[in-house]
């Protein structure tokens, strides 16, 4: 159903030691929508996803309404360093479905790590953690991502493949909320909301 | 695909959680360790005589244990919340109620079920009488069921804090210590031919209530130390 928002926030503002991050912040993300939060480092970014995710639940005025289910990657990449990439991922905590080892390994290699797959997470580098944790977006079947600065780390090819397979969830329908300092090398509408301004463009 | 149901959920968890401690096998030895040096003090500290050792053995073995419980009941949620797996079960589709059951099983497996099943080699040290073993084994089995339960409240709340041991300590020890009376009683009746049935039925009657009340504390505790 196009049109029915996956996630509207309702007058959002938020105060952070006597500073006013952003005040009454109202949008909502609709499916096909890929919107990118915008502004200087404190500006409250990722403090808004946190509080779009639901993991923060106190200390901000506002509503916000989630309406279906989703995917949040953070700074942390979740990836335990005893498990291999394909433990990680099999037994992700965050409860998603099931997914066969050929799933995995497709998924995997999708990030580069083919070959990695059975390999003790501790010798893998910062840079595959964070490309572990990203193939969860090949497996997911969320419509709705929440994704933290997922360039970190990131190599540019790397970087042009998430870029790529963002434009392609957007326009499978899903929806994808971003913060990111890098600009979107993407032949797709980009909405900007810049919470220095609070305004969505 | 469907996300998986909440009981194959925890199931999934309970093996990850028992898979990531047999990789770190010093996890499981280390509450097994302590119990035996600390067992191996008392004989050095209250003297040798074997009759005032079997006199002492039910309270000083549940003590020890309880202390080993705490030792460990720390670091259930740690690693998880500093790599950020803590955050994804919090935003999993699956109640948290049952997917906390998944680790504080997991703790257990590890710490409760081995001390208990270890426990009979240290009462012999102790010179707890034979007749005792199997109600110290049994209690042990239940007592620190209910203390995993309850030291997972406290790792929940302190998780976030970066010293947090002391403070778990201060949080959850007074909530220990009806497990310690009832169950200390329990040995101390079967030593003396006494029915430690109604002990072990209290025992079990806390069980119960801690394995009903505790999971939805420690789903606050996480949502609060996620939030702060």
């Amino acid at each position: 159903m196009p049109g029915t928002p996956l996630l509207a926030a309702h007058s959002i503002s938020l105060e952070r030691g006597g500073r006013e991050l952003f005040q009454d912040l109202s949008f909502e993300v609709l499916p096909g929508h890929l919107l990118q939060i915008e502004g200087p480092n404190g500006a409250g970014k990722t403090s808004l996803i946190r509080i779009l995710t639901g993991l923060s639940r106190y200390g901000f005025d506002g509503r916000v309404s989630r309406h279906t289910a989703l995917l949040y990657l953070g700074h942390h990449p979740a990836v335990k360093a005893l498990l291999t990439p394909r433990e990680n991922l099999a037994w992700h905590v965050a409860g998603e479905g099931q997914y066969s080892d050929e799933q995995i390994e497709i998924a995997l290699a999708k990030v580069g790590l083919y070959g990695y797959e059975d390999v003790p997470s501790h010798a893998l580098s910062a840079g595959q953690h964070r490309r572990v944790n990203l193939a969860r977006l090949y497996l997911s079947q969320c419509p709705l991502w929440l994704l933290d600065e997922p360039f970190a780390a990131i190599d540019k090819t790397g970087v042009l493949e998430l870029e790529a397979l963002l434009v392609r969830h957007v326009e499978a329908g899903g929806a994808v909320v971003m913060t990111s300092h890098q600009a979107l090398q993407v032949n797709y509408e980009i909405r900007f909301l810049n919470l220095a301004e609070g305004m969505v463009s | 695909m469907n996300p998986p149901g909440s009981l194959q959920f925890c199931a999934r968890l309970l093996r990850r959680q028992l898979v990531l401690a047999v990789r770190r096998p010093i996890e499981i030895g280390n509450p097994l360790l302590f119990f035996a040096m600390v067992v191996a003090l008392f004989p050095l500290g209250l003297g040798p005589a074997p009759d005032q050792l079997a006199g002492f053995a039910p309270g000083i073995l549940w003590i020890i244990a309880l202390l080993s419980n705490l030792l460990t009941s720390d670091a259930v949620f740690r690693s998880d919340f500093e790599d950020g797996s803590l955050e994804q079960l919090l935003l999993a589709p699956q109640p948290l109620f049952i997917s906390v059951l998944a680790y504080i099983g997991a703790h257990w497996l590890i710490t409760g079920l081995l001390l208990a099943l270890v426990s009979p080699v240290f009462a012999l040290m102790l010179n707890l009488p034979g007749s005792a073993v199997g109600t110290l084994v049994l209690t042990l089995l239940l007592g620190t069921g209910v203390l995993s339960l309850v030291g997972c409240i406290g790792a929940a709340l302190t998780v976030g804090l970066k010293r947090g041991g002391m403070l778990i300590s201060l949080l959850i020890l007074p909530l220990y210590m009806p497990v310690l009376i009832f169950g200390s009683a329990a040995v101390k009746a079967a030593v003396t031919g006494v029915p430690a049935g109604p002990y072990l039925a209290i025992l079990g009657a806390m069980l119960c209530l801690a394995i009903a009340l505790a999971p939805l504390a420690i789903a606050a505790g996480l949502r609060i130390s996620i939030d702060a």
